[in-house]
C-alpha cells in the first residue's frame, strides 16, 4: 500500500497508452473512435490489433493502416497489440503477419515472443510478468515496455519499476519502461472457450458473433444478484473499472513511465484528459474521480489488486 | 507393473504420497509446504526432511518424484522460489515443474543438471511457445493444457520435440491455466500468486430460502436443495445469472476422467498421464491409482481393460472427456 501522504498532487512527467480496444465494435464505431482519439485525446500511444479473439480480425484489419497513419500525423506512438491465445496455425500465422507488419508489437502470448526472436516489443498485461526474475529475462529478450498483469499489487508495480531502473538497458538502448494499468476492465481470465457463444447455446465456431451486441461486456450476477463480472467472447473482465488516479503520482515517482488506459464504451476522451490532468498536478485524484462518475454511469470503481486484496473491492463513492 | 503410459500420481501429503507409490504410480508429483507450489492448501505438503523421507520411499522403489515450483513469484520476493529449487536439486528430485520464467531463467542456469518440466500454468497451447521453452529453458516434458481435442493432443506431440504430459482424472477448470485470476477477484487468492483456487479459507455456506448457498469471498457461487449434492465453489463453476437467466456459463460441476481414451492418447504420442488431486484423501488417491495402472497394465499386455467405477468420487458425481471430447468449446 501506498503511504497516503504521497497520494497528493505533484506533476510528473509519465506518459498515456491507449491499450487496445478487447471488445468487437461494429467497424464504423471504431472508426469514429479512433479518429476522436487521434484529434482530441492527450494520449502518447494507442494500440491496435485484436486480443480476445482471431475471428473478429477480419473486420478491423484493413482500417489499421490509415488510423496508424492518423494516429501517427497526431504524434502518437502505433503498437500493434497480437492475440492472447494463441492455438490454431490460422492463429499463428496472423502473430507472425503482425510481428511483420512495421509496428511495435504488443506480446500478449509466449509464442509472440517466438516469432520475435529479441526484436523490440511490449510486453502487455496478459503475460505473466509478476517479478523481477521474468521482467530481466524479458528485458534480455527485447522487451523495451512491460505493462504487469493486474493481480500485481501498487506495491509490487513500484517494485518492479525500482528494479527495471538497475537493469541493463535493452533493444533500444534505453531503460525498460514499466506500464501500469489505470483505467478500464482488468482481464480476469482466458479460456478456450467463447463464453459469449455459450450464452446462446452457440460455440466458438458457430458463435454468430454474438459478442457484437455488448460493446462493454456481457454482465454476470450471482444467483444473489451481486456483480461478478463482464464476459467478452473468450475473456472474463472485472465488473468495475479501475480509476487509479490516486495511485499515479506514488507509481511514477516509483519510475513507472506510463500508465494505460483501456478502451470502454464511454468517453475515452474526457477519461483521458481526466487522466493526463492528474499527471500534470491539475487535478487531485479525489477530484479526478468525482468527476470520472458521471462518465461512466452505473459502473463501479474497482481498485482491489492494487491494494493487495481481492480484485473486486470498490473505491467507496 | 508394465511400461505403457507413465503414470504421474498425486502426493499430496506423505501419506498419500506413499498411497500413490503403493498403488502403483510410477512417478510422484509434490510440493513443498509453502506458496511456492500450486496446491498450497493448509495441512497439505512437505517440509524438507519429509521431502527427503518421500524421495527415498519412492527411489527405494524404482519410482520417480517430481517436485512442483509451479507459482508465480510476486516482485522482490523471489527467494523462496530459488530455495525450492535448490532443495529440489540437493534433495534428488527427478525433475522439477516450473511455470515462471523467472523461476524457469534461475533453474536453467543454476542447476542445467536437473530435469525441468513445464508446468501446466505455463499455459503453452502451441508449438512456438513450447519451441520457445524447449529452446530458452531445456525443458523436457511439458504439460498440455485442458484446453485441446484429442485430435489437437495428437499434432502438437507430433512436434514438440519434448515429451508430453497430459490429464487423465481429477478436476478441471474451463480457463486457460495460469491465466485466470477470478479466484483473487472475488476472495483475494489465486492459483497464480497464492497457489489456491478458492482456498476454503474462503469458502462459506448459509441457508436461504429452503435452499443451501455455497459463498466464495461472501459472494453466492450456487446454491441447491437439501439432499442435492453440493460442488465446490470453484469460480469456473459457479452457476450464474445471464440476461436474467441462471446457467453455468464456463462449465457444469463435473470431472476429467480419461479411462477410456487411453489407447488414443498412447497412439498420440502422449509420454505421461497425470492424475490431479494432491488435495484429495489417501483413500481417494489410492482407488484412482490402482483403477488407472490396472487399465495401463492391461493395455500393455493386450488384455481387455477392466472397467473404472470412480462416478462416485468424481466432482460433481458426474465425469466429462472434457475438453478432450470434440465440440466441448
Amino acid at each position: 500500500m501506498m503511504p497516503a501522504g504521497l497520494t497528493g498532487s505533484k506533476r510528473t512527467g509519465a506518459g498515456l497508452t491507449l491499450g487496445p480496444l478487447l471488445f468487437h465494435w461494429p467497424v464504423e464505431k471504431r472508426r469514429d473512435f479512433y479518429a476522436r482519439i487521434a484529434d482530441e485525446a492527450p494520449v502518447d500511444c494507442v494500440h491496435l490489433g485484436e486480443v480476445i479473439c482471431s475471428k473478429r480480425a477480419p473486420f478491423f484489419e484493413r482500417e489499421i493502416p490509415a488510423i496508424a497513419e492518423r494516429l501517427k500525423k497526431a504524434g502518437k506512438q502505433v503498437v500493434l497489440s497480437t492475440l492472447a491465445l494463441v492455438t490454431t496455425e490460422r492463429e499463428i500465422a496472423e502473430v507472425r503477419a503482425a510481428c511483420d507488419a512495421g509496428y511495435l508489437v504488443e506480446v500478449n502470448d509466449v509464442s509472440c515472443l517466438r516469432v520475435l526472436g529479441g526484436r523490440p516489443h511490449v510486453v502487455g498485461p496478459l503475460m505473466n510478468v509478476f517479478n523481477e526474475g521474468a521482467l530481466s529475462y524479458m528485458v534480455r529478450g527485447g522487451a523495451v515496455r512491460v505493462v504487469p498483469p493486474p493481480e500485481v499489487s501498487a506495491a509490487g508495480i513500484a517494485t518492479l519499476a525500482r528494479a527495471a531502473q538497475g537493469m541493463d538497458k535493452g533493444a533500444m538502448d534505453q531503460s525498460v519502461e514499466i506500464e501500469a494499468f489505470a483505467f478500464g476492465r482488468q482481464v480476469l481470465s482466458i479460456a478456450m472457450r467463447c463464453y459469449h457463444a455459450r450464452s446462446r447455446g452457440l460455440t466458438k465456431d458457430t458463435c454468430q458473433f454474438a459478442c457484437e451486441a455488448d460493446p462493454d461486456g456481457l454482465p454476470l450476477a450471482t444467483i444473489a444478484d451481486e456483480p461478478f463480472g463482464v464476459v467478452n467472447g473468450i475473456s472474463v473482465l472485472s465488473h468495475g473499472y479501475v480509476a487509479a488516479f490516486a495511485q499515479m503520482a506514488p507509481l511514477a515517482a516509483a519510475g513507472v513511465a506510463r500508465f494505460r488506459l483501456s478502451p470502454q464504451d464511454c468517453d475515452m476522451v474526457a477519461v483521458a484528459k481526466l487522466a493526463r490532468s492528474v499527471l500534470d498536478g491539475a487535478r487531485e485524484p479525489t477530484s479526478a474521480l468525482a468527476e470520472l462518475r458521471p462518465l461512466i454511469g452505473a459502473v463501479p470503481v474497482v481498485d482491489g489488486y492494487l491494494r493487495g486484496v481481492s480484485g473486486r473491492e470498490t473505491i467507496p463513492a | 507393473m508394465t511400461k505403457y503410459l507413465e503414470l504421474v500420481c498425486p502426493g499430496g501429503t506423505p501419506a498419500a504420497f506413499r498411497a500413490s507409490v503403493d498403488a502403483g504410480a510410477d512417478t510422484v508429483y509434490c510440493g513443498f509446504r509453502d506458496v511456492t507450489n500450486a496446491r498450497n492448501y493448509p495441512g497439505l505438503n512437505f517440509d524438507r526432511e519429509e521431502m527427503a523421507e518421500a524421495i527415498d520411499y519412492a527411489h527405494q522403489r524404482g519410482r520417480h518424484v517430481l517436485i512442483a515450483i509451479n507459482t508465480f513469484p510476486r516482485a522482490g520476493e523471489m527467494g523462496p522460489w530459488r530455495q525450492a529449487v535448490d532443495d529440489a536439486a540437493s534433495l534428488g528430485a527427478d525433475a522439477v515443474i516450473l511455470a515462471d520464467i523467472g523461476v524457469l531463467d534461475y533453474a536453467a542456469s543454476r542447476h542445467p543438471e536437473l530435469r525441468r518440466h513445464l508446468s501446466v500454468q505455463a499455459g503453452a497451447s502451441n508449438m512456438l511457445s513450447l519451441d520457445f521453452y524447449r529452446e530458452n529453458f531445456g525443458i523436457s516434458r511439458a504439460v498440455l493444457p485442458r484446453m485441446f481435442e484429442l485430435r489437437e493432443v495428437a499434432s502438437l506431440v507430433a512436434r514438440m520435440g519434448v515429451e508430453a504430459e497430459t490429464f487423465a482424472f481429477g478436476s478441471f477448470g474451463t480457463m486457460t491455466e495460469g491465466r485466470c485470476i477470478l479466484s483473487s477477484y472475488l476472495c483475494g487468492k489465486s492459483p497464480s500468486s497464492d497457489g489456491a483456487c478458492a482456498p476454503a479459507e474462503c469458502v462459506t455456506y448459509a441457508e436461504r430460502d429452503g435452499e443451501e448457498r455455497v459463498l466464495l469471498g461472501g459472494m453466492t457461487m450456487n446454491s441447491f436443495a437439501p439432499g442435492e449434492p453440493a460442488s465446490y465453489p470453484t469460480p469456473c463453476k459457479a452457476r450464474l445469472m445471464v440476461r436474467g437467466e441462471p446457467m453455468y456459463i464456463f462449465d457444469e460441476p463435473e470431472g476429467l476422467n480419461a479411462h477410456d481414451i487411453l489407447p488414443r492418447l498412447k497412439e498420440a504420442g502422449v509420454t505421461a498421464l497425470k492424475i490431479e488431486g494432491r488435495q484429495r484423501s489417501r483413500a481417494y488417491v489410492t482407488q484412482v491409482v490402482r483403477t488407472f495402472r490396472a487399465a495401463l497394465d492391461a493395455l500393455a499386455e493386450g488384455r481387455p481393460v477392466p472397467p473404472a467405477d470412480l462416478v462416485g468420487i468424481t466432482e460433481g458425481g458426474k465425469e466429462s472427456l472434457g475438453a478432450y471430447r470434440k465440440g466441448w468449446r
